[in-house]
């Protein structure tokens, strides 16, 4: 089954027209030796009732948020999605529709994705967002890549040690061939001491990178973190969770003169880690030097108002290797479904989302630090997340967890190594975000099954 | 007719006091959130979103929607970009709670189901293009390029050999370039022979010691077949270089010829293209790469294995000398999924029917074309032909633009335009297998008309849809992104 309609006389009329006698004829481009002379080894075809029976098996193997209450985090949240977001993004006209280039007839994507980027420069507190890159990780490794454009030093990177350390290897997979070295600096404490970053941010320094909350759902002192960045004529780069700016202040507000994220919390399924969103917004000094797509508004020649695909000149099928960046394909549907849950929510709906993952997820804490052997490996102030030592290691406790229904983790042993975090304590550590999606009862439930 | 209100901007349709989605009351104590987060780190107000009742809302998105021409409503022969029919069941299987809602953190032994489907997934792909080492990670085509790169950094910096270049030929996607340079290469560009292919005398002249990888898409952009593959791939390993195959067109050759043994060293395949992802509006994709066997350790890892001694178990590994990650988590999977329940729908035969139809809809209509709207390059194209609107250009003053932006008053989505840069006035069409001979006659009747038109009238269209032609130049200069628009560059 190919989704073929040409009959074999059709077929016929065409050959004739083409004015060969078959289909292999116009294969003859292709030299002979180099055609394959057997069928690729492939699993026989499956019907459409076969595949569906076939998919809902291996389904069934897989343990699903749906299924079980999902207490994990570490970059991806089980954050509940409305009905309408699955509604409108399967909409054909939607998702079977190209990269909006022709904007006459894409006014509908067009539209959809100038409002995203205006709701998400809103949310960062920054003046521009770009139409989306791949993810969290990527998206910061783009960010720095565009730190370093915008000012024209190539020497040094800064990390914040407490970054995912998922975006912090990628980065380092984008900064191998180059000159620019890449600096990580430690989180003993779980959050970054001021005096530790000042040691080695200097002058040749393109930008500071910090999460908040971070990887550990602690939160940095991010202005003081920007202050030092700008002092020494570096910027400030920050990731930051979407939804936790219902409650706190925003990257803009903190000093950031570029934020991404992870916008997989608004509106995107966990779907084994992709696709996801890559949000990446800036001030609006550096709007030129931007990765990817950017969605403008102008008029038609009637005056009409309406949507282009702006600033093209920045990117690859047109600068080649000036382009600011590689990406072309994006993750445009993930986007559409952030921009129709931003809407759904609105205002008191995102403070109504942080707010409840807030308090539950320190109730959590709260009630599992009275656990025997539970205790929170750092002790400052969180968000939503938070990491969990147990006495009887980080293993134990997800597998007593897992027993009782309920997912929690990673363990941060699964992870790459941060420095900072000793061996020992790596053994005996596992993240917990908890969402507005999880009841008290569940946590209740977790609870008891640690104690 | 069109609902004008309802396609306003949100903030303009919002009205404070509205909203959507409520969720429950907090059953967990209520302590104040000044207890919880330290002052200095609370903002004064939620960030200003629009206001809006679910009813708003949906009318406002599926109103969007009908401005929107799309594979599921019309022809869509865009050149390079592969726009064929996207099966409804790989949206509900996709959907599936053991496939949509599996954390990526989950440990592999909870989601064996999976990581099954992506072991194969794995080695289908391996199979197609002849090259054993694959690594799903890359979240796109571009993306995949640039891991393939990073990939051979790392394989000449093991063998001590300092490699600075990357050559393609001119015709190559603005990705190939783009990736080279962001990987730390040097791009080197090589003029093609008048016919349209890679000009051999060209590539030994520019091939040395110092080239890392050639990059080549095959079929190339003209939509032919580089005969010389076999040849190329010689000058390049004799002096120590890789051959990287841009898999752009792989629905050209699937189950007809493979990258493996024409001389390809690496390649990226783009989900979302060949194996009908679909494009969603510009993305999501998915970008695998294969490689062959002696460049598997340098991939990027998580990668999926059986586990060794036990058949039906399967694990996460990362490849002994990784290059490391190049996005968080395990890859664009919700793609994949897709493209796996395609390969199951198609089977060996169904591939190389899909290959060989997209190549007959191709020849037929770029027959039907020719009278007006020639190509100069091949007798016979692959899956798609690049047209020149030259002649008419010259006659008549239409240019490919204008036939362009006609063809939506007619209900077609246009061909791509101006590319390859080496044909003039370019038009590249791509039908795709999933096309009747009906559509492509009428897509010809249409280009048989419009080329009749007066000219005044190409050059105002397209006269039926919401918008007409944007104004480019001032909203360049003064760029407004937002609708708070900032205009004060």
């Amino acid at each position: 089954m190919s989704y073929l309609f040409t009959t074999a006389d059709e077929q016929q009329q065409m050959l004739q027209r083409i004015g060969v006698d078959s289909v292999q004829t116009l294969l003859d481009q292709i030299p002979a030796d180099l055609q394959l002379k057997q069928p690729l080894d492939l699993p026989r075809a499956l019907t459409e009732l076969e595949l569906e029976q076939h998919l809902r098996e291996l389904s069934t193997r897989n343990a699903s948020a749906s299924s079980r209450a999902c207490f994990m985090g570490g970059g991806a949240y089980d954050h509940y999605i409305p009905s309408v977001v699955d509604e409108i993004t399967s909409r054909g006209e939607f998702y079977t529709a190209y990269t909006p280039y022709q904007a006459e007839a894409s006014q509908g994507t067009l539209q959809a994705f100038f409002e995203f980027q205006s709701m998400i420069a809103e949310l960062s507190g920054l003046d521009v967002a770009n139409a989306s890159l791949y993810d969290g990780g990527s998206g910061a490794a783009e960010a720095v890549l565009m730190a370093i454009r915008c000012t024209g030093r190539l020497g040094r990177v800064v990390v914040v040690g407490s970054t995912n350390p998922e975006y912090v290897h990628t980065l380092q997979t984008y900064l191998v061939n180059k000159s620019t070295e890449l600096v990580v600096v430690p989180t003993p404490d779980g959050t970054v001491n001021l005096a530790d970053l000042e040691a080695v941010v200097n002058d040749q320094t393109a930008c500071i990178l910090v999460q908040h909350p971070n990887f550990f759902g602690c939160l940095e002192d991010v202005a003081s973190i920007g202050k030092l960045a700008h002092q020494h004529g570096a910027l400030l780069v920050q990731s930051f969770d979407p939804l936790s700016v219902g409650l706190l202040k925003r990257p803009g507000e903190l000093g950031a003169d570029i934020a991404v994220a992870e916008g997989q919390s608004l509106g995107t399924p966990l779907q084994f880690g992709g696709p996801y969103l890559g949000i990446l917004t800036c001030r609006q000094q550096f709007v030129r030097k931007m990765p990817g797509r950017l969605i403008g508004q102008t008029v038609d020649r009637q005056g009409k108002r309406c949507f282009f695909l702006n600033l093209q000149a920045r990117e690859q099928h047109i600068r080649r290797e000036g382009a600011t960046s590689n990406i072309c394909t994006n993750q445009g549907l993930m986007a559409l479904r952030a921009t129709v849950y931003l809407s759904l929510l609105g205002p008191l709906g995102l403070k109504e989302v942080a707010e409840l993952s807030c308090r539950k997820a320190h109730y959590a804490a709260d009630r599992l630090c009275q656990v025997e052997g539970c205790e929170r490996m750092f002790a400052g102030p969180f968000f939503k997340e938070f990491v969990l030592k147990f006495a009887l290691g980080a293993d134990v406790a997800i597998r007593k967890a897992a027993a009782a229904g309920i997912d929690i983790g990673p363990a941060l042993s699964r992870l790459p190594a941060m420095e900072g975090v000793s061996e020992a304590d790596r053994d005996l550590c596992l993240l917990v975000a908890v969402t507005e999606s999880r009841t008290k009862a569940e946590i209740d439930r977790l609870v008891t099954a640690l104690s | 007719m069109r609902n004008r209100q309802a396609t306003q901007l949100l903030s303009e349709l919002s009205h404070g006091g509205r909203r959507a989605a409520v969720f429950p009351p907090s059953d967990v104590p209520e302590w104040p959130i000044e207890d919880l987060l330290p002052p200095e780190a609370l903002s004064a107000a939620p960030p200003a979103l629009p206001e809006l009742a679910e009813p708003d809302v949906v009318r406002h998105f599926v109103n969007l929607s009908t401005l929107n021409m799309s594979v599921d409503t019309h022809f869509y022969p865009l050149g390079s970009c592969t726009m064929k029919y996207n099966p409804k069941r790989h949206e509900r299987l996709s959907r599936l709670p053991g496939i949509v809602d599996v954390h990526p953190h989950q440990s592999a032994q909870n989601i064996q189901g999976l990581l099954e489907l992506l072991y194969e997934m794995q080695e289908m792909l391996a199979e197609i293009s002849g090259l054993p080492g694959v690594s799903l990670q890359p979240a796109a085509g571009a993306h995949g390029e640039l891991t393939a790169l990073y990939v051979a950094a790392a394989y000449f910096r093991a063998k001590g050999e300092h490699r600075t270049k990357v050559i393609f030929p001119a015709s190559a996607h603005g990705t190939n370039p783009a990736s080279a340079a962001m990987a730390g290469f040097e791009c080197v560009e090589l003029k093609e022979t008048e016919d349209g292919f890679v000009d051999l005398e060209q590539l030994k002249l520019h091939v040395d010691d110092q080239t890392a990888v050639f990059m080549i898409t095959n079929p190339n952009t003209l939509g032919l077949f580089e005969r010389d593959i076999p040849e190329i791939a010689r000058i390049v390993h004799a002096a120590g270089g890789l051959v990287y195959i841009d898999g752009a067109n792989m629905n050209a050759i699937m189950g007809i010829t493979r990258p493996g043994d024409f001389g390809g060293d690496m390649m990226h395949y783009n989900v979302h293209k060949t194996f009908t992802g679909p494009h969603g509006a510009g993305g999501p994709g998915s970008g695998p790469i294969c490689v062959r066997d002696f460049l598997a350790e340098y991939l990027p890892g998580p990668v999926i294995r059986v586990r060794p001694g036990d058949d039906r178990r399967f694990e996460l590994v990362t490849p002994t000398h990784s290059i490391g990650r190049v996005r968080s988590f395990f890859g664009n999977v919700g793609i994949l999924v897709r493209g796996y329940c395609y390969l199951r729908t198609l089977g060996a035969a169904g591939v190389r029917a899909a290959a060989e139809h997209a190549i007959l809809n191709a020849n037929y209509l770029k027959e039907l074309l020719s009278d007006v709207l020639p190509s100069a390059h091949g007798e016979h194209c692959l899956h798609e032909f690049v047209a020149s609107a030259a002649g008419l250009a010259k006659e008549r003053g239409i240019n490919a633009m204008d036939i362009a932006k006609r063809l939506l008053d007619y209900g077609f989505h246009p061909p791509t335009v101006y590319f390859p840069l080496v044909v003039p006035h370019a038009m590249m069409f791509e039908p795709t297998e999933t096309e009747s001979k009906a559509t492509l006659d009428a897509f010809s009747e249409a280009i048989h008309q419009i080329v009749q038109e007066e000219t005044e009238t190409l050059r105002s269209a397209p006269l039926t849809l919401s918008v007409s032609r944007p104004e480019e130049v001032n909203a360049t200069r003064k760029p407004v992104l937002t609708w708070t628009a900032c205009t004060k560059e």
